[in-house]
């Protein structure tokens, strides 16, 4: 009989570094001495729990969850699903995904956002929801915009969608960002340019799924997402200094 | 040599930006949609043990407070017990443990009220000092920061907690251990987190 040891080492090679001075805001946000490694607690190995109590069912379509009774937001209509996975290749099951976006036009629901592109008055722009017990989830919404920021002067971010992701601990939580398969910005944005591998580029970038597509209706694309994975522990791991 | 035993590798993190509240905190960003945001309410109305707050502020690298900053708290109960399975006991109805704070757009001050949490176990022996654990994102922060909390009154605890001890510059323990005082009869725990410089708080790779 096997339990459940801790966690892998997180592999650092695929993630951003803290400092990545064409990213500039990183650069005075970013811990300059090294990240102390710890080995995995109690309070590492747990995290929050969540259940249906937590969320409403129509949280996860961004078409109707802000919009008025008939009404629906303009944009490209889309469901975006996908697998939450670990690294062992086992569903991440009952874990919140929590999203956000810009509308159709690259100009977000908040109120420090000042672009000029309007404010979609049926689309609030944030959605959430559990997987499924194999680790499945899904959204409908508008496909974003691409919008300019203030980094160098002439910076657009690409088409992206803002994903938050729990596991089923404290360590497995992540935030990331899905792009779009084919999008001209991917390769000149400086915050996906931080991440050094572009096998992790790819991973972050959601393909058309024209067989998960609503026929005259709405168009898909796939994103799976990764977690961290841990050990089975097959023996008693006993460790010095604590 | 991964790829041949067939594991995943993680997806990358990215930043959460400026306007993570809409997703996260989406009152914060000027708007109502959902029945119930998550996250405000840490402790429930049951939990035993003294009430707290916590309060601090984010600080970059020029000395400036972060005003866009979110931060996630995961704690144990009084009795040191995690609201999860593997958590080494029941909590209290109500008990989550978990909190997400977001700063005051102006000042950069975040706060929040919970209960203080107990010693919890080691990892093989022992016990851990009463700590809260940290999951800091923003703008500019290209993957989630994670530090630690601890309590300035615990000194017999802290002194032998496993994790303050791991740090080997004696000096920068201090950086994870909250001032205590007491303002219109609450007890008040301060922790400032100091991105860079020479007070850089210690931040963990988990």
């Amino acid at each position: 009989m096997t339990t459940p040891g801790e966690f892998y080492q997180r592999d650092r090679s695929v993630h951003p570094p803290a400092l990545t001075p064409n990213y500039k805001t990183s650069v005075a946000r970013s811990p300059r001495y090294s990240l102390i490694s710890l080995q995995n607690s109690v309070s590492e190995i747990t995290g929050p729990v969540f259940g249906h109590n937590d969320i409403d069912a129509g949280d996860n379509d961004l078409l109707t969850n802000y919009a008025k009774a008939g009404e629906s937001p303009i944009g490209e209509r889309i469901i975006l699903h996908g697998r939450v996975l670990d690294e062992n290749v086992k569903p991440v099951p009952n874990t919140l995904v929590e999203v956000w976006q810009a509308n159709a036009g690259g100009r977000y629901r908040h109120k420090k956002d000042t672009y000029l592109a309007p404010i979609e008055p049926n689309f609030g722009g944030c959605g959430r929801t559990l997987t499924d017990e194999n680790g499945y989830y899904y959204f409908r919404t508008v496909k974003p915009g691409a919008y300019p920021w203030r980094n160098m002067v002439n910076n657009w971010r690409p088409a992206h969608v803002h994903v938050s992701v729990f596991g089923s601990s404290f360590v497995q939580r992540l935030i990331t960002q899905c792009y779009f398969e084919g999008d001209p910005l991917i390769p000149i944005c400086p915050i996906v340019q931080t991440i050094p591998d572009p096998d992790a580029i790819e991973q972050l970038t959601a393909k058309l799924d024209l067989k998960a597509s609503i026929p005259l209706d709405t168009i898909a694309y796939r994103f799976d997402i990764v977690l961290r994975g841990r050990r089975s522990t097959l023996f008693e791991n006993r460790l010095e200094g604590n | 040599m991964s790829e041949q035993l067939n594991y995943l590798k993680e997806s990358a993190s990215q930043t959460a930006g400026p306007y993570v509240h809409i997703g996260l905190a989406p009152g914060a960003a000027g708007f109502d949609i959902y029945k119930q945001e998550l996250g405000w309410d840490i402790a429930g109305p049951n939990a035993k043990g003294e009430r707290i707050r916590v309060e601090g502020r984010v600080i970059d690298g020029m000395g400036a407070p972060i005003k866009d900053v979110l931060l996630e708290v995961w704690q144990a109960n009084a009795e040191g017990h995690h609201a999860h399975p593997e958590g080494g006991g029941p909590v209290e109805d109500g008990f989550r443990g978990w909190g997400r704070v977001i700063t005051d757009f102006e000042t950069g001050e975040w706060g929040f009220d919970t209960v203080k949490p107990g010693k919890t176990r080691g990892r093989n022996v022992g016990t851990q000092a009463p700590h809260l654990n940290f999951w800091i994102v923003a703008r500019g922060i290209n993957i989630g920061l994670n530090t630690r909390m601890y309590f300035d009154d615990e000194v017999e605890a802290n002194a032998k907690d496993p994790v303050l001890n791991l740090i080997e510059w004696e000096h920068r323990r201090a950086t994870l251990v909250a001032k205590r005082s007491e303002r219109d009869g609450v007890l008040v725990y301060r922790f400032d987190i100091t991105l860079q410089g020479e007070d850089e708080t210690v931040f963990f790779d988990v």
